[in-house]
This record gives structure tokens, C-alpha cells and sequence, in this order.
């Protein structure tokens, strides 16, 4: 397995790790920590007594918030030199602004949690950590120097019998203060990881992009339905009607019974079973009443095309978003298709209505239940759109049933 | 019968123009958009208006409004609606406006069965209630319980009724007499619990309101 970070560095073998690029990493990181935590102090004592000197004017909020501000800096210096010691790159935990400028910058970094957390960890790096460091890198260098430069400085005092036997033990010094520098060094950059990684409600931001692409995708899904809707309707169906008529008109000229007539009878009952399919195909991709009336009517004209017959207790009042009336549409028109097909039901039921500013809809049957999401992709399509406006499915079906499909759709904008 | 037609497809229109001059009737205008249909009814007061649902400006349901507000501006108006989905929304929509006058919906296919669908067209005009059998079959589907007391015969004629037909066509249609069909009338509308009315055009509507529950 390679080697993530510096504490796993510390289970390679000795040989290995002692001649690898670890141990002279982690003091490059200790070193670049200790400088990083005296600025650190020495910014932050100027800003804040600039803050204090300049608080009778208004100013003086200036050196406050750059003192805030200034863990956003060390934050991401900090996120950078940890690719010392830890080769897992740590993504930024701030939001984009959302707009340009200053203020709106200033704004979204406020209110984000992990400023404040960059600032907790710029206050304990600069406390606590920076001399920690300082003290660890101190002894890893002088402990090993003043080994190796005993003959030196200690020429004279000492005889050389004594030193330069001192002088060869510095090599174990350095292999021996490797381990203390490596391991404080990945303890140190776990607890910066700790408070400097994203967390899951810093993410919500980058979420909520997310499934806001997500959304973009299911409205222009929406679109092109409407468009396809609108072309079969402009063209194909106009054209089909005509079509129909004009085989009309021609049987008005025909005898009754002849050859004739009898063809052009067929080619026109064709024609209407042509478009009765089209309608079938055109409902299914778009339904106009849905658009036209909202979801109760759209419902209602679904459960009076279902083959079992339905109960409707709709208790909506006024539109819902786009989105949430065409899912809870195709919801509706999927749950009484699969009560149709597979549930041997006698009557179904489809009540709806608002809580909490969402829309719930049940749709139960009276039929033998066992429906098993894994086995048709109607259920799996269903909840696969309910999930793309962040609705949520539970189904309840045991086997002798009754079936009942749950579903909730967010309506907040 | 003096006629406006609205439709915006252009070979629809033309061709259910070209047929009702066939059968006789005079087509006073015929109009691609909702718009153009209020300013044609105003100028040329029509016998019958046939409209489709969906037209330009915004390709909605401005055929249906505009049949809707037709019918509020002079309830005794008759107008035959066409649809390419027929819907018991808007035919419930259309059904509520007006007064007593002569109102259709149909879907459009039925434009095919070209004696039929003059033969719609002039009862829609002489003031009679139109309903295409596809709304009727919905709304048959969605009241089960008092309907199950029905024979299957009852049903059939009450299918027929509530697409607007006569004694007579319903006889016709069955081929029965229409002392039978009066019978089976009766004894239905006595177990839904609708009133007995002669009038033809009120019972369709009871028995749409009915149905529609």
C-alpha cells in the first residue's frame, strides 16, 4: 500500500522510511509551521491594537475583521503546505460569493462555519502549536548538530577521543529523532485536517449546486417534452385529422358497399387508430390539462383514463412549481399504471395535499401487494424522479397487500 | 346554418369548412385564432360556432376560454368545441357555461365520420347537449358503486344519454324500440335517483352532473 500521509510513514520499514523524503518533510512542515505561528502572532497583536488604537473611529472594525479574516489566509497556506506530509489534497471548505466584490465576499465568508473554524485553528497554531514546533524542529536540528560540530566547538575543553566518537553518533541522532519529528508532524496535520476539511454543512452549498444542476437537467428534460408535445400536435396529429376527413369526404362520393368504399373505410378506421395512439404517446410525454389546469385536474383526468377505478381525495389549492406538479403527475400516472398491470386490484385510491410546504401524495390499492422495487423499472423510474426534485418514496406492500405508495415533494422554491 | 369555424391548422380548417359547404351550411368565417373568433362571432352572429381548443397566441386552451366567454357574453350561443385530448376538465368547464343553449365537445378525430359529425354539429346548433363518448366512457369509469346497479343495458343507454343522444338515436343505435329505451330510461334514472324530465337537454345535464359527482 503507498504511503498516504506521514503517520502511515511511520510503519514503513526503518531502512525505508529513514531514507525517504518523509522525515525531511515533516521538519520542512514543523519549520514552515513555527514561522507561519510567530506571524501569525505578530499580525494579529499589530491588527488587533491597530483595531483598538483606530476603534474611536470606525475604522477600527477594519482591524478586527482582518484579525477574523486572517484565519481564511492561514486556512489555506495551511491546506497548501499540508502536501508535505499528507499527499490527500484538502478541498476548499469555503463557498464561491455567489457575486463579485468586496462586500459580498466579506458577506459569505461571515457566515460560513468554517471561517470560524480557520480562525479556532490560527488561534491554537499560533498559542500552542507554533511552539510546539518550534520546540520539536529546535531539538532535531541542535541535538544532531551539536553532535556532529562537537569537535569544533568543543575543541580544547574536551578531548578529541571524546567528540569525534560524538561527531559519528549523529547519524543515529538524526534516524532516532526522525520518528518524533514525523509523528508530531502527521498529528499535527490530522488536527489541521480535522479543522480545515469541508464538513457536510459547509458542503450543503456545493449540494445544493448540485442537485440545483440536477434540476436544471429535469427542466430542460421538460422543455424538449413540451417541445416534442407541441411538434406531434402541430404536425403529425393536424396532418392525421386531415388526413381522416379527407378519406371521409371521400366515402361521401363512394357507393355504399363497393370495393372502394370498403378500402377507403379501412384506410380511415387506420388513420383513427393511428391517432388514438398518437394521443396515448402525446399524453405520455406531456399532458396538456396538466400545464393548462395545475395537478388536481390533470390527477383527475388520469384516474378516469385508469382501467381500475379511483377514489380522489386532492386537496390542493391554487399551482404548485412546474417541476413538483409534473412529478407528482407522472407519480400518480406510474403508481395507477402499476396498480393496473401487476397489483390485481379492484379500486385504487390517490389522495393529495400540503404539510409543512410539502406535497404528499398516497396513492394505495385493494390488490395482493408484494410490489418489489427491484424487479419492474417503474418503481425505480418513479423514485429516480422523485429524488431529482429531493422528494423521498417509501412503499409499503406486503405480500396479500394492500399496496400503499408514499411519496413527499419539497415546494419551497 | 350560418357557421364560424377557429382552427389554426390551416387543412383542418379548410377541410371542415369545405364539408359543412358540402352538406349545405353557409360558413360565414373561418379563423385561425382565438382573437379573430370573438371579433368574427360579433360581426357576423352565427348560427353555430365550432372552435378547437388550443390555439395561437399561446398555443393553451384559448379555443376553450374563448368558447367559454362566447357562451357568458350570449348564453344561447351553441358552439361545438374540438379537442385532440378530450378531457373531463375542460368538458366540465365548457358544460358549466351558458345557459340552456346548444354546447358540444368532441374530439377532434370524430371530425373523420364526417356525417356524424355534421349531424353533432346541427343538433349542437338546434340546442342540444353534445358529449363525446371517450368523456363519457371516462366518466363512467370513475363511479362505480350506483352504477353497479345498472344492468348492462341501462348502462349503454345511460352512455348514450350522456353523450347527448335522443330517445330515437338511442333506439336506433341499440336497435330497439323506443318504448324500451324509455323503459330502461326510467327504471335508471330511478336508481341513481335522478328526476324523470322529458326534457332531453336538461337530462343530459343531470346526468352528467351525475356522472361528474
Amino acid at each position: 500500500m503507498p504511503v498516504r500521509n506521514a503517520l502511515e510513514a511511520l510503519t514503513m520499514r526503518p531502512m525505508r522510511f529513514l531514507l525517504s523524503s518523509w522525515p525531511w518533510r515533516s521538519l520542512a512542515y514543523l519549520a514552515g509551521g513555527a514561522l507561519i505561528g510567530f506571524a501569525t502572532i505578530l499580525a494579529t497583536v499589530a491588527l488587533l491594537a491597530a483595531g483598538v488604537v483606530l476603534s474611536v473611529l470606525v475604522i477600527g472594525v477594519a482591524g478586527y475583521l482582518a484579525t477574523v479574516l486572517s484565519g481564511v489566509a492561514v486556512g489555506r497556506l495551511e491546506r497548501r503546505r499540508m502536501r508535505l506530509v499528507d499527499r490527500d489534497a484538502l478541498p476548499d471548505p469555503h463557498r464561491h460569493p455567489g457575486a463579485p466584490g468586496l462586500r459580498a465576499w466579506l458577506t459569505c465568508r461571515l457566515r460560513e462555519q468554517a471561517t470560524w473554524r480557520e480562525l479556532g485553528y490560527t488561534m491554537i497554531s499560533a498559542l500552542v502549536l507554533c511552539w510546539m514546533d518550534a520546540a520539536v524542529v529546535y531539538a532535531a536540528v541542535v541535538v544532531p548538530g551539536s553532535l556532529l560540530f562537537a569537535p569544533i566547538y568543543l575543541y580544547g575543553e574536551t578531548t578529541l577521543s571524546v567528540t569525534v566518537p560524538m561527531a559519528l553518533l549523529t547519524p543515529f541522532a538524526l534516524a532516532v529523532g526522525a520518528y518524533p519529528v514525523t509523528a508530531w508532524a502527521g498529528a499535527r496535520a490530522a488536527m489541521a485536517r480535522a479543522l480545515l476539511a469541508p464538513r457536510s454543512d459547509d458542503s450543503d452549498a456545493k449540494l445544493v449546486e448540485l442537485s440545483r444542476s440536477r434540476a436544471r437537467l429535469v427542466d430542460a428534460f421538460e422543455v424538449e417534452r413540451r417541445r416534442i408535445e407541441r411538434d406531434l400536435h402541430d404536425g403529425a396529429q393536424q396532418r392525421l385529422v386531415a388526413l381522416s376527413m379527407q378519406l371521409g369526404l371521400a366515402r361521401l362520393e363512394l357507393s355504399d358497399g363497393s370495393p372502394a368504399a370498403v378500402q377507403v373505410a379501412a384506410a380511415q378506421q387506420l388513420a383513427k387508430e393511428t391517432l388514438a395512439e398518437l394521443r396515448e404517446l402525446i399524453r405520455g410525454v406531456h399532458p396538456k390539462v396538466l400545464t393548462d389546469r395545475g395537478l388536481a385536474a390533470a390527477v383527475g383526468d388520469a384516474a378516469g383514463h385508469a382501467p381500475v377505478p379511483v377514489d380522489l381525495d386532492l386537496r390542493l389549492v391554487g399551482r404548485l412549481p412546474d417541476p413538483v406538479e409534473m412529478t407528482a403527475y407522472f407519480v400518480v400516472v406510474e403508481a395507477l399504471a402499476n396498480v393496473a398491470k401487476h397489483s390485481g386490484a379492484s379500486r385504487a385510491a390517490v389522495s393529495a395535499g400540503m404539510r409543512a410546504g410539502r406535497l404528499v401524495l398516497d396513492v394505495r390499492d385493494d390488490g395482493r401487494g408484494g410490489a418489489d422495487p427491484g424487479r419492474g423499472t417503474g418503481l425505480t423510474g418513479l423514485a429516480d424522479r422523485v429524488a431529482a426534485i429531493d422528494g423521498t418514496v417509501a412503499l409499503s406492500s406486503p405480500p396479500g397487500g394492500p399496496t400503499l405508495l408514499h411519496v413527499e415533494l419539497p415546494c419551497g422554491s | 346554418m350560418r357557421v364560424v369555424i377557429a382552427e389554426d391548422g390551416l387543412i383542418v380548417r379548410e377541410g371542415i369548412a369545405g364539408m359543412l359547404r358540402h352538406f349545405g351550411h353557409e360558413v360565414v368565417a373561418a379563423v385561425g385564432d382565438a382573437p379573430a373568433l370573438l371579433a368574427a362571432v360579433a360581426a357576423h352572429r352565427p348560427d353555430v360556432v365550432v372552435t378547437d381548443v388550443r390555439m395561437p397566441p399561446g398555443y393553451g386552451d384559448e379555443g376553450l376560454q374563448a368558447a367559454i366567454a362566447l357562451r357568458a357574453a350570449d348564453p344561447d350561443l351553441p358552439v361545438l368545441v374540438l379537442s385532440q385530448y378530450v378531457e373531463q376538465t375542460y368538458a366540465a368547464e365548457l358544460l358549466d357555461s351558458g345557459r340552456s343553449a346548444g354546447v358540444g365537445y368532441l374530439l377532434k378525430d370524430r371530425i373523420g365520420d364526417v356525417a356524424e359529425f355534421v349531424d353533432a354539429l346541427e343538433r349542437v346548433a338546434a340546442g342540444r347537449t353534445v358529449v363525446d363518448p371517450e368523456v363519457v366512457r371516462q366518466l363512467l369509469g370513475r363511479r362505480r358503486d350506483p352504477l353497479g346497479r345498472l344492468t348492462p343495458r341501462e348502462r349503454e343507454v345511460l352512455g348514450l344519454m350522456a353523450e347527448g343522444r335522443s330517445n330515437t338515436a338511442i333506439a336506433r343505435t341499440l336497435v330497439v324500440s323506443e318504448a324500451a329505451v324509455a323503459k330502461h330510461i326510467g327504471s335508471l334514472l330511478a336508481k341513481l335517483d335522478l328526476p324523470p324530465d322529458g326534457d332531453d337537454h336538461r337530462r343530459v345535464r343531470a346526468v352528467l352532473a351525475y356522472l361528474r359527482g
